[in-house]
């Protein structure tokens, strides 16, 4: 079980269960769609800027325990961030997932989202937990063209 | 049958493979449906190939060429005995039953729809047999139809019958279907589009491995399957056809080998069935499927399947017993695909979970989105038997899910 509980971490399983900001927003800035095609993982991303400044973020759409959480760690970690510190953030987790050696010194940066270091160990649900991040990388450059992890 | 005749243990020693570990536990491998496992016959006789036979067909004049062309040759008698196919002609080596369903869309469909012409096909059809259909009805300006199924995964055979008109020229169908293991009445559906003089392509990919396939008995006009799905090796399959459309067929592919002369002003096709085989086939998967059919025919396809029907109804039964788990596809007549959902649980959660039990399943749409939008579902885990799987191996599928609900409780 020992590899199970490094995946699904407690805190993994309770933000799937009842996720954080899922919901659109009355008047958003930016919105983007995240599919990833080898799972059919759907999120849709709504950002609310001002002054480069994420006042607001929630997010839709139905996937994997992990995507789902992924998404709602996503939105509470962005909120109150400014568009630098949120890819800033994005940077960091996706080297923690997809980079060797920092890993540690990468997850400590990390805060809470270190939970989904365990994530490294499964190659193919690395997509999962990145998807939300894509889609609000795209939200936040005001992309239009649904993201896909393909 | 009892499971009793069938030694399923001496079976599982003609399988390197399946002594394999996984995450530190035994392989417990139910995604046949995706890819077949390979018997040492198999493997020896892609070894033996290279070892002893290698060379290019139908060009040589020294020795060597002379065995690798009589084993190819001897691989395509082997699968029309298979299919019971009325000649070897008929036989064409492709690289699986996607390119067979795209050599006839190109070949046979390019000719024969024209503006305003249908194709008919089902809900229950893998991508490869919608998307070379949907390029064709765009090309030709032709429409495909599409008929439904019930909530067990069956065909509305009325539907199916009702979508059959003037402007239909070809209904191309499952066997067997991938995502639910639903057994299509493909002899029946054959009958009555025959009736209207409408050809049929059926997509064997799914049933070759698992069913007593015979060509004759099921008057279908192309029949296809995948060589990896039915014990061979990845990279070579095959289309059946019926000798007088095939003869009417332009060529798929150009280059060598389908030509009877070539010069700048004009080219002279060669017979049947080198026509549909440009360049240098995939001899040693020819030779490889020939040896993995001549192994299903030594075990008995009849022996086969029910063996597989046994496992089919203690999985079924385990699965039904669990709570939270809903089977998708309950047809009457179905191969041994346990497609389900686990409620609560993502399919790719249940999947993960089941890997980490060393349980090999499928996680996702299958290929067959069509079929998970019927169902109003984004994916099922889907757990797909084959000859060499053991009830054990269920019980051990029925243990992960438990974990599943564990974890996610």
């Amino acid at each position: 079980m020992s590899d199970l509980r490094e995946l699904y971490q407690q805190v993994i399983l309770d933000h799937n269960r009842k996720p954080r900001n899922f919901r659109t927003l009355t008047s958003p800035t930016g919105r983007a769609e995240g599919y990833n095609p080898l799972c059919g993982d759907r999120v849709t991303v709504e950002v609310a800027l001002e002054d480069e400044v994420i006042r607001d973020i929630g997010f839709q759409g139905s996937g994997c325990a992990i995507s789902k959480a992924s998404a709602s760690m996503m939105t509470a970690a962005l909120k109150d961030k400014t568009v630098a510190e949120a890819e800033e953030t994005f940077g960091r987790f996706r080297a923690m997932l997809t980079e060797s050696g920092s890993n540690g010194e990468m997850a400590g940066r990390l805060d809470k989202l270190a939970v989904f270091a365990g994530v490294r160990e499964f190659p193919s649900r690395i997509k999962c937990a990145t998807l939300p991040w894509h889609t609000v990388h795209a939200a936040l450059a005001g992309k239009t063209e649904p993201v896909t992890t393909e | 049958m009892s499971g009793s005749s069938w030694d399923v243990e001496r079976i599982r020693k003609d399988f390197p493979i399946l002594h394999e570990e996984v995450h530190g536990k035994p392989l417990v491998y139910l995604d046949n449906a995706a890819t077949s496992q390979k018997p040492n016959v198999v493997i020896e006789a892609l070894v033996d190939y290279y070892a002893k036979q290698n060379s290019n067909v139908h060009r040589g004049l020294h020795q060597l060429s002379e065995r690798a062309t009589e084993a190819y040759e001897e691989a395509r008698v082997r699968i029309q005995r298979f299919l019971n196919a009325a000649h070897s002609r008929e036989i064409i080596f492709v690289r699986g039953a996607t390119e067979g369903i795209n050599l006839v869309a190109q070949t046979y469909g390019r000719r024969a729809v024209r503006a305003g012409d249908e194709v008919v096909i089902t809900a229950l059809e893998h991508h490869s047999n919608i998307v070379p259909w949907q390029m064709l009805c765009e090309e030709k300006h032709g429409t495909l139809r599409v008929a439904p199924i019930n909530d067990a995964g069956e065909v509305d055979f009325e539907a199916y019958e009702a979508l059959l008109g003037e402007r239909t020229r070809l209904v191309a169908i499952a066997h067997v279907s991938n995502a639910l293991g639903t057994i299509l009445p493909v002899h029946r559906m054959s009958e009555t589009a025959h009736r209207r003089d409408i050809p049929v392509l059926v997509d064997g990919a799914q049933a070759a491995p698992h069913l007593c396939v015979d060509v004759q008995a099921l008057d279908c006009d192309f029949y296809t399957f995948s060589g990896h799905k039915t014990y061979g090796p990845t990279g070579i399959g095959v289309l059946y056809g019926k000798t007088e459309l095939l003869e009417q067929m332009p060529p798929f592919h150009g280059g060598g080998d389908m030509i009877k002369s070539v010069s700048f002003e004009k080219t002279i096709y060669n017979d049947l069935p080198y026509k549909f085989e440009a360049g240098t086939p995939h001899v040693a998967g020819a030779i490889g499927l020939g040896a993995a059919l001549g192994y299903l025919e030594d075990l008995g396809l009849d022996r086969i399947a029910a063996y597989e029907h046994e496992l089919l109804v203690y999985a079924t039964d385990r699965l039904s017993s669990l709570p939270g788990v809903r089977l998708i596809g309950t047809a009457r007549d179905k191969a041994a695909v346990l497609s389900f959902v686990v409620e609560g649980v993502h399919a790719h959660d249940v999947g993960t979970i089941l890997d980490l039990e060393g349980v090999a399943v499928r996680a996702g749409h299958h290929c067959a989105m069509p079929v998970m939008t019927r169902f109003d579902i984004a994916a099922t885990t889907r757990a797909s038997l084959a000859l060499y799987n053991t009830r054990e191996e269920i019980d051990l599928l029925t243990r992960g899910l438990g974990k599943v609900r564990e974890v996610f409780r």
